[in-house]
């Protein structure tokens, strides 16, 4: 299958091009920019003329809900819209039920993912049997069977001398941890930042010190053990300084945000609106501007979705009992593009943060448009405006906080290892 | 983003919470209250037939004894009919949810719910889902708001002081957890309170509670210091439990109201209790039956304030 993509302004942050040219896919890889190859026949040709053509987005945060919870998502509700979303790659925490704690969960989540020809999944194992903090899983084991790294999820991980354990045997193989950090005793049965909605709405509040407590506590024991470390999730500006001092020091890590923690803060609960409650909670405004500025110095290495479609039901509840997540594979790029309108940065150095960074954080050789690298692109109208409707989306999760927001930025055309695997 | 407990026309259409309530309704619902009653120290409340014909359903996901039955007087008073459901025990307990309970009370024909829920925005849940010609009153969402124990509070500081724009209010007690305190606090700044004071120790507190626009106070002497009116919150037994405070005694040593903190405020000060209380915790029993209390004129007003609501509400266009 030979696909010659025709007239596109092809931005790979990698390859710092951005240029309107040629992009020809032959074996499912990227053979030639600019000029056919020589004898080369297209069999199927994508006029790209006012769009942009750029690495398909690799998402490091979506929750699949298989195995275990199809009755908020399965797999291909979720595969496909990711794909819609122009998510060529993604990564799914461990927090299915059961948890993804066994090498045998975790082969069968890849080859029913593989199945489906959409896009490629990277299993993120448990770090504890059970996600329940107590014993370490058979990590080289889920490696074999294709985790990239290895999380407790949303799960707490109280007992620090575990956490200490886990760190040291991680290291050991050079296996990467993935932590969310929020202490389990500060956040417990909160909802809410502990801030001015919080106050007014009467919600159990969650302290910046969560954050910050269980943030030192990783700095020190990953300062111990040389582990690596992935940092999912970051919600506070103390937070984020606390990576910036931690990198500075040449410490092995990285970070990530959601787009929902990119773009909205407290102040979008409102009236007890259950689509912003989330895991971390939104903070302040002053958190969520130190967020885009770490975002923009590099502190932050990534945007994720942090996609976790739950079920309608779940959110038709008083705000601290309706289920915490949101969907957002399909809002990845739109989210990523209005970020940077809004700070003027270069269409370039945003992508990146949603491809070329993502693959770095998961040690792939992905996110750019190198000739004979694997042909994931993404194809998008950047002009298009739409407006975020539930009934629209292909998830099988409805709700996100941007709901009746309009937005740039629509995905005509993703393709995974050269094949076209959604068009619009 | 529109008020929810406004309409179009920016008249109550549900009544959730004293914060975004315009003054002008605030001050409408307290006149109105007042024409129910007849009067004199000892006053006796009228029955009107305002909501014949409609039907009123009190339902309780948390259970209240004194707040369910002064709503079910007043909505007689007004001749409504009244049905009383204390859902903490039945339908949710069976898997339904809450908004299943509500649909189905719909379909029985109500007119106005009446609400009590544990969790913080429940009552604003179910105004967002029911029909526009049904009407809700919040009677206490989690530690979200209690607006008609405010409203009462209101109408109760008018009675005694005339004016609210020459006072100094002092809100003493579990703020953190309190729902009555946050609606007492919107309603005092609406009318024009020109002082409202808090006074509590740092871990019943909320965030950033001086942004609600009041002054913060550690100390009894000092808070009380001339006040004119003290409205005291309950302190519930569990808060023991959860590190926020050490002994039921200590709390009373530094922070219950006796004579001697009492002496602090002003002499003709009047103190208030949304009850139940808790005798020798946060109100001395000296205080509570002497003669600065005005804790059970509250209970009668309590009714027409809750009658004035419902009216209103059923009136409304």
């Amino acid at each position: 299958m030979n696909i010659h993509i025709k007239n596109g302004r092809v931005i790979d942050p990698k390859n710092q091009l951005d240029a309107v040219c040629d992009v020809f896919i032959a074996a499912g890889k990227i053979a030639a920019m600019g000029n056919a190859p020589a004898g080369f026949v297209a069999s199927q040709t994508l006029d790209a003329t006012g769009l942009v053509v750029i690495p398909g987005l690799i998402d490091l945060s979506a929750r699949l809900r298989e195995p275990g919870n199809e009755y908020m998502a399965t797999l291909e509700s979720e595969m496909s819209a990711a794909v819609a979303g122009g998510v060529t790659s993604l990564s799914c925490p461990p927090d299915t039920d059961p948890p993804l704690d066994e090498p045998g969960l975790v082969e069968m989540l890849k080859y029913r993912a593989k199945n489906l020809h959409q896009a490629r999944v990277y299993p993120v194992g448990a770090l504890t049997t059970g996600l329940k903090g107590l014993e370490l899983t058979e990590m080289a084991e889920l490696v074999d069977a294709g985790c990239v790294a290895f999380s407790q999820a949303n799960a707490p991980l109280t007992d620090t001398r575990v956490m200490l354990r886990a760190m040291q045997y991680a290291a050991t193989f050079d296996f990467p941890l993935w932590l969310h950090p929020q202490d389990y005793f500060l956040s417990k049965n909160g909802v809410a930042h502990d801030g001015e909605v919080a106050t007014r709405c009467g919600l159990a509040a969650i302290p910046v010190c969560a954050e910050t407590i269980a943030l030192a506590t990783m700095l020190t024991l990953m300062r111990e053990t040389g582990a690596r470390l992935h940092i999912g999730r970051i919600s506070s500006a103390a937070g984020v300084e606390m990576i910036r001092v931690a990198k500075r020091d040449g410490l092995p890590i990285t970070c990530d945000v959601s787009i929902n923690h990119l773009h909205l803060s407290e102040m979008d609960i409102g009236f007890f609106d259950s689509n912003c409650h989330l895991i971390p909670p939104l903070r302040s405004l002053r958190d969520r501007d130190a967020l885009r500025a770490g975002l923009l110095d590099g502190t932050i290495d990534a945007i994720c979705s942090n996609h976790s479609p739950v079920d309608e039901d779940a959110k038709q509840l008083p705000f601290a009992e309706s289920e915490a997540g949101a969907t957002g594979l399909e809002l990845l790029l739109p989210m990523v593009l209005k970020w940077a309108n809004q700070v003027s940065l270069p269409l370039s150095d945003a992508i990146s943060k949603a491809t070329l960074q993502p693959a770095r954080i998961l040690g792939l050789d992905a996110g750019h448009l190198s000739v004979g690298a694997s042909a994931d692109l993404c194809i998008f109208n950047p002009e298009a405006d739409w407006e975020i409707k539930p009934a629209a989306l292909k998830s099988q999760g409805k709700n996100t906080p941007f709901n009746g927001m309009n937005v740039f930025g629509k995905v005509c055309f993703t393709l995974v290892e050269g094949l076209v695997v959604y068009a619009l | 983003m529109r008020n929810p407990q406004l309409n179009q026309d920016g008249e109550l259409q549900h009544l959730l919470s004293t914060e975004g309530l315009p003054a002008r309704i605030m001050r409408d619902i307290l006149d109105k209250a007042g024409t129910f009653l007849d009067g004199g120290e000892q006053p006796d409340i009228r029955k009107v037939p305002l909501l014949h014909g409609k039907s009123v359903f009190n339902i309780f996901f948390e259970n209240s004894t004194r707040t369910r039955t002064t709503f079910e007087i007043a909505a007689k008073r007004l001749s409504a009919d009244v049905v009383n459901l204390n859902i903490g025990s039945s339908s949710t307990s069976k898997g339904e949810t809450l908004l299943d309970t509500v649909d189905n009370l719909c379909a029985m024909h109500a007119d106005m719910f009446i609400v009590r829920h544990s969790q913080s925005g429940a009552a604003h849940l179910i105004a967002r889902h029911v029909a526009p010609e049904i009407h809700v009153i919040n009677a206490g969402d989690g530690r979200h708001a209690h607006p008609t124990q405010a409203l009462l509070d209101m109408f109760t500081i008018r009675h005694y002081k005339k004016e609210f724009h020459n006072l100094r209010v002092a809100i003493v007690g579990d703020v953190l957890h309190s729902r009555v305190a946050r609606s007492q606090i919107h309603a005092l700044t609406t009318l024009g309170v020109p002082e409202v004071r808090v006074i509590a120790p740092k871990t019943l507190l909320p965030t950033m509670v001086e942004n609600l626009g009041v002054h913060v106070y550690h100390d009894m002497a000092k808070g009380l210091r001339d006040v004119d009116v003290i409205l005291m919150l309950r302190l519930q037994n569990e808060r023991m439990q959860g590190a926020l405070l050490p002994s039921a005694q200590e709390y009373f040593k530094h922070y219950g109201l006796t004579e001697e903190k009492l002496s602090y405020a002003k002499p003709d000060a009047i103190v208030m209790h949304p009850g139940p209380m808790n005798r020798g915790v946060e109100i001395d029993s000296a205080v509570a039956d002497g003669p600065n209390s005005v804790i059970l004129s509250q209970v009668t007003f309590g009714i027409a304030v809750r009658m004035a609501v419902m009216s209103t509400l059923a009136g409304g266009r």
